[in-house]
């Protein structure tokens, strides 16, 4: 799993933290979202589904590879 | 995984494909068909009073998925068709065009619709904002005028009036508060967003509400407000909230009451659940019946319900949470702000317009808010709300 992120896109929610705290973090200025992980591991993957997912900015891409 | 044979959604925006996608993330494999009476694909709706109106964003930057991950959900999508009625023994929609879908489980997403002022319907120069076409349509207008009078000073007016001066025009915002957003913010917060505006060459004419529109061979004039006065206007744009979009179920069954009323699981009857806009559901930590109007609620809500559909029998208790965005001030809101709430500023200053204030209530912290602080907003969430109290205010 590869995961991109549209910073333009993100309105700073930190739902995305909220969901996958190992993944996302915020930028301490703008909360703007911060990829911690952009390959993460296997047990983290539903984690990262669903902030994917729960983003309400539509912010988070993932793609399986 | 367990779970119904096939599941229908009523609504294909925030919530009807937040549903859908989180039924295939728990691992649903069933039928799954999602009907919207737009023709658009599902688009997310805070960018249209923002990006789009503003013109940063080409409308299909609004589009909330793109057509490979659409398709990788492996949904049937109906779109461009209205839901009539509901059968709700035989969890059968009908639609206009005359399809009648059926399922196992049937979850209603059809959100609100703008409220509008009598005699607005036919008037050229008067614009509501909830969807993509209107939003274009606003712009379109708006590039091609003077003066703009928004009716409305909740979150929705003030956006748009945000907006609206960016792009140059004269903006007169009007409502009965006596600042913007006042009842959701406090004192406090909205006579910083007042002065913000204010700073930013919006004409605040607020305290007193809009009786009618004015007009003159069929194009909007202004409006005269309950004092009397008249404010003149070549456009005008109602923002005076919504209404759930429930008329097609008034012969369902359901319990209709500002919203599909649901139990705290989501479920308007056997089988039919709502979420998003149009749900108002019974909220067990603050002990009240509760609809939402926010981003995050859809989707969280939308989870709330798929869950519930594969069996989970779990009560949805969110913490409500929205962001607004003007000029250049991004507010997010944690909690439940009480208008008589205790507001105490916990992190930086106000005066230099990046801070974090808390809302108290009966010595309990109800709330949180920050203003261009978004992350510490957030961790001060997590700290202080993370278990709501009961028999709270919402
Ligand atoms: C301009 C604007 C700006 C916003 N900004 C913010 C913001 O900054 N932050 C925030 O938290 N929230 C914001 N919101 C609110 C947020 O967009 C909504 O809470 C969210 O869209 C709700 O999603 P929903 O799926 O419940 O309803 P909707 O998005 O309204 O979707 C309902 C869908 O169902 C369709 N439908 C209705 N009736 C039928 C029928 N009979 N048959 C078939 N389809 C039907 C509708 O056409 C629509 O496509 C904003 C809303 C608007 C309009
Ligand atoms: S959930 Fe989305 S909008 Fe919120 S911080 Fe994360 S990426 Fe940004």
């Amino acid at each position: 799993m590869k995961i991109t992120v549209d910073e333009d896109k993100c309105c700073g929610a930190g739902s995305c933290v909220l969901a996958a705290p190992d993944v996302f973090d915020q930028r301490d200025e703008d909360g703007v979202v911060v990829l911690l992980d952009a390959e993460p591991a296997e047990h983290l993957r539903t984690a990262v589904r669903e902030a994917a997912d729960v983003c309400p900015a539509a912010a988070i891409a993932l793609s399986e590879a | 995984m367990s779970g119904p044979a096939g599941v229908l959604v009523v609504g294909a925006s925030a919530a009807g494909l937040a549903t859908a996608e989180a039924l295939r993330r728990k691992g649903y494999t069933g039928d799954l068909t999602l009907l919207g009476d737009e023709p658009h694909v599902p688009y997310d709706r805070p960018p249209l009073s923002k990006q789009v109106l503003a013109g940063a964003w080409q409308p299909e930057r609004a589009h909330l998925r793109t057509r490979e991950v659409l398709d990788a959900l492996d949904a049937r999508l109906v779109l461009g068709d209205e839901a009539v009625s509901l059968d709700v023994a035989n969890r059968t929609v009908h639609t206009a065009a005359g399809r009648a879908l059926s399922a196992d489980a049937v979850v209603l997403a059809t959100g609100v619709r703008p409220r509008t002022l009598p005699g607005q319907e036919g008037l050229r120069g008067v614009h509501v904002l909830r969807s993509l076409d209107d939003a274009l349509a606003l712009r379109g207008d708006l590039l091609a005028t003077r003066r703009l009078l928004v009716v409305g000073d909740g979150v929705l007016g003030a956006e748009i009036a945000a907006t609206a001066r960016g792009l140059g025009v004269e903006v007169v915002l009007t409502g009965p508060q006596a600042a913007p957003l006042a009842a959701q913010l406090g004192p406090l917060v909205s006579g910083l967003l007042a002065e913000l505006h204010a700073e930013n060459g919006v004409k605040l004419r607020l305290g007193a509400g809009v009786d009618e529109l004015t007009a003159a061979d069929g194009r909007v004039t202004g409006a005269r407000l309950s004092t009397g006065e008249v404010l003149e206007a070549d456009l005008v744009v109602v923002a005076l909230g919504a209404v759930p979009c429930t008329g097609w179920l008034e012969d369902s069954g359901l319990v209709l009451g500002n919203g599909v009323v649901c139990d705290s699981r989501c479920r308007a009857a056997d089988g039919v659940y709502a979420a998003g806009d149009v749900a108002r559901w019974h909220h067990e930590r603050f002990g009240s019946l509760l609809r939402l109007e926010n981003r995050t609620n859809a989707t969280e809500q939308a989870g709330a319900v798929a869950a519930n559909i594969l069996g989970a029998d779990q009560p949805y208790t969110p913490i409500p949470y929205f962001w607004t965005d003007q000029f250049d001030a991004k507010l997010q809101i944690h909690g439940v702000l009480a208008p008589d709430a205790q507001v105490s500023v916990v992190e930086g200053d106000p005066a230099a317009r990046r801070f974090v204030a808390r809302y108290d209530r009966h010595g309990q912290p109800t709330g949180v808010l920050g203003w261009n602080m978004p992350k510490q907003a957030r961790l001060h969430r997590q700290q202080h709300l993370a278990a709501p109290t009961t028999g709270g205010t919402a």
